[in-house]
């Protein structure tokens, strides 16, 4: 899937279908005071968010070069090297036939270890049902051989769902045609392998990952590579430890009794 | 600098119960084990009362981590693979939560077979004397070293702010979790002592706890250290964190002054509940504050 932020409106019908097509009913709705947002975040309950980055200037612009705002209909990314793949204990988060990231409801035990890892607060945790959630790429229209609902639903087809390598030719031709056009700035997003290995859903960005809340190349790492530094810490303490607890419980002081015997075991 | 755009994943109050009776449970097992292999006749009673607090804690820990489950009818899922035609057992050893449920199995049935012999109508000697009995004890100080320390990995294996940009909080964990055991089991000794038993052993567990505070200090400023170059000092002592880190750091005084011979301050009866409100309270302003 390829999302063109630059051809983005903030129409919200993509937040719409994802709800519609998915049954979800939606958080209680609260007065946010940000811009034009009312959905706030990816979470349970919001599977596609549409981000609204307020980049008015302070000062006056001229003609042409002025830049209002930033729309981002934001997605769970569904990595090549996903991070809550990587560190679901039960094997409920699954790559499906269609290489889409998928959590199975009736394996998930909502330990929540895969919110803690997404690099990107996809995943979110409904209280009610006790589960993890996220985008599952319409998996059932999938199977139907149908598009997912987000990009059947985008009427400036700023979403477009399709195989990834006429993704990639479409998003390469579209950022040349931006960047010719002046827009420095513009850049693919998740096109490589050097955000998570790829992105099943990657995005064209007029400006840097940073700004629209995305982890850049060297912020985007896999959880798992804490592993070596965390455990060599753990070894670190223990030796140090272990030699300290042998010290201070084979020396005996002269408040102790002197007249025991050592050597007996227990 | 490290940049984060996560959700939390609202680890709270039964976590940090877990991470805080884990510690314990691991601690104390360790030390018996190390308290049954000095060989001194006046250990066997500290010995014993350490081996007794394992298995109660490891019960809570399975209470509270599976009650913390979103479905706790389902905990089950951490150790067998429930995906459909899939089969078999769940293990990931680059997952610490995967490693740690097994850890935690295991180390149920060491703590339990430990505790059934140092029930005080246990035979004696019972199973686990001689060498096969020193084996199953140091088998099960070695499980009980990596439960009292896996916590902090698992939350450095992640990609959370301050979790995720520190290599510390394992050791953290492990020389906090020792040092609250110590005191946890020289204040049961003491209690035994002024019931008649011999009083040298609880002496040298203090000292021993002086040790432990020491290393925890050490990486308390490695911890420090880790997320400032990280550039998430900021969200670690924010607010009232800094103070929660700084009555921390109190509560270690009693088991330091205990290395520089300043006993008085432990013997006054509050030091070893100081040190244990010290390590709850570090686990806390770990688990809660990068959440918030």
């Amino acid at each position: 899937m390829f999302t063109d932020t630059s051809i983005c409106i903030g129409c919200k019908a993509c937040e719409v279908a994802c709800k519609e097509w998915n049954q979800l009913p939606g958080n209680e709705p609260e007065y946010r005071n940000d811009s034009f947002d009312n959905t706030g975040e990816l979470d349970a309950q919001n599977w596609r968010h549409v981000k609204f980055i307020d980049r008015v200037p302070e000062a006056p612009m001229t003609t042409g070069n002025g830049q209002a705002w930033l729309l981002m209909s934001d997605i769970c990314k569904h990595c090549q090297h996903a991070s809550c793949m990587e560190v679901c204990p039960t094997n409920a988060i699954i790559r499906t036939e269609f290489d889409t990231v998928y959590i199975q409801p009736d394996v998930c035990n909502g330990c929540r270890d895969c919110i803690a890892a997404c690099p990107y607060g996809a995943i979110g945790f409904n209280p009610k049902d006790g589960l993890a959630h996220k985008c599952t790429f319409c998996y059932d229209r999938l199977q139907a051989n149908m598009p997912p609902a987000c990009a059947k639903a985008c009427p400036t087809q700023s979403i477009t769902f399709g195989p990834l390598r006429e993704l990639h030719k479409k998003a390469d031709e579209r950022v040349a045609t931006l960047r010719a056009q002046g827009y420095d700035q513009a850049q693919l997003y998740g096109r490589d392998a050097s955000v998570y290995g790829g992105l099943n859903a990657f995005f064209l960005l007029m400006a840097e990952p940073e700004v629209y809340g995305l982890p850049n190349a060297r912020n985007a790492v896999l959880p798992r590579r804490n592993n070596r530094g965390g455990y060599l810490g753990v070894l670190v303490s223990a030796a140090l430890a272990m030699v300290a607890g042998i010290v201070a419980l084979r020396r005996r002081g002269s408040d102790t009794l002197q007249d025991t015997t050592p050597g007996e075991g227990s | 600098m490290a940049e984060h755009f996560v959700h939390p994943p609202h680890w709270e109050a039964y976590i940090v119960t877990y991470f805080f009776a884990a510690g314990l449970a691991g601690g104390c097992y360790v030390l018996a084990t190390l308290l049954s292999l000095t060989g001194y006749p006046e250990d066997r009673e500290p010995a014993r009362l350490g081996f007794l607090v394992p298995f109660p804690l490891v019960l809570l820990c399975a209470l509270v981590l599976t009650l913390d489950l979103g479905r706790p009818w389902l905990f089950w899922h951490m150790l067998v693979n429930a995906t459909p035609g899939a089969g078999g057992l769940n293990f990931k050893y680059w997952s610490p939560m995967s490693v740690g449920a097994w850890a935690l199995l295991l180390f149920g049935v060491f703590s339990f077979v430990s505790f059934l012999g140092a029930l005080p109508w246990a035979r004696r000697p019972g199973p686990l004397a001689g060498t096969a009995g020193r084996a199953w004890m140091i088998a099960g100080a070695l499980l009980g070293l990596y439960i009292a320390s896996y916590t902090g990995v698992l939350l450095s294996v992640s990609n959370q702010p301050v979790w995720s940009d520190t290599w510390t909080l394992g050791g953290l964990f492990l020389a906090s979790g020792l040092s609250g055991s110590a005191a946890l089991l020289a204040w049961l000794v003491r209690r035994r002592a002024a019931a008649g038993s011999p009083a040298t052993s609880w002496q040298r567990l203090l000292t021993a706890d002086g040790y432990f505070a020491l290393i925890e200090l050490l990486f308390i400023v490695l911890f420090f250290v880790s997320v400032g170059f990280a550039g998430t000092l900021g969200v670690a002592v924010r607010g009232a964190w800094l103070v929660a880190w700084i009555l921390v750091l109190a509560s270690l005084v009693p088991a330091l002054a205990e290395l520089g011979g300043r006993r008085g301050l432990v013997h006054a009866g509050s030091g070893p509940l100081l040190v244990l409100a010290g390590v709850l309270l570090m686990r806390i302003a770990v688990v809660i504050s990068a959440q918030m």
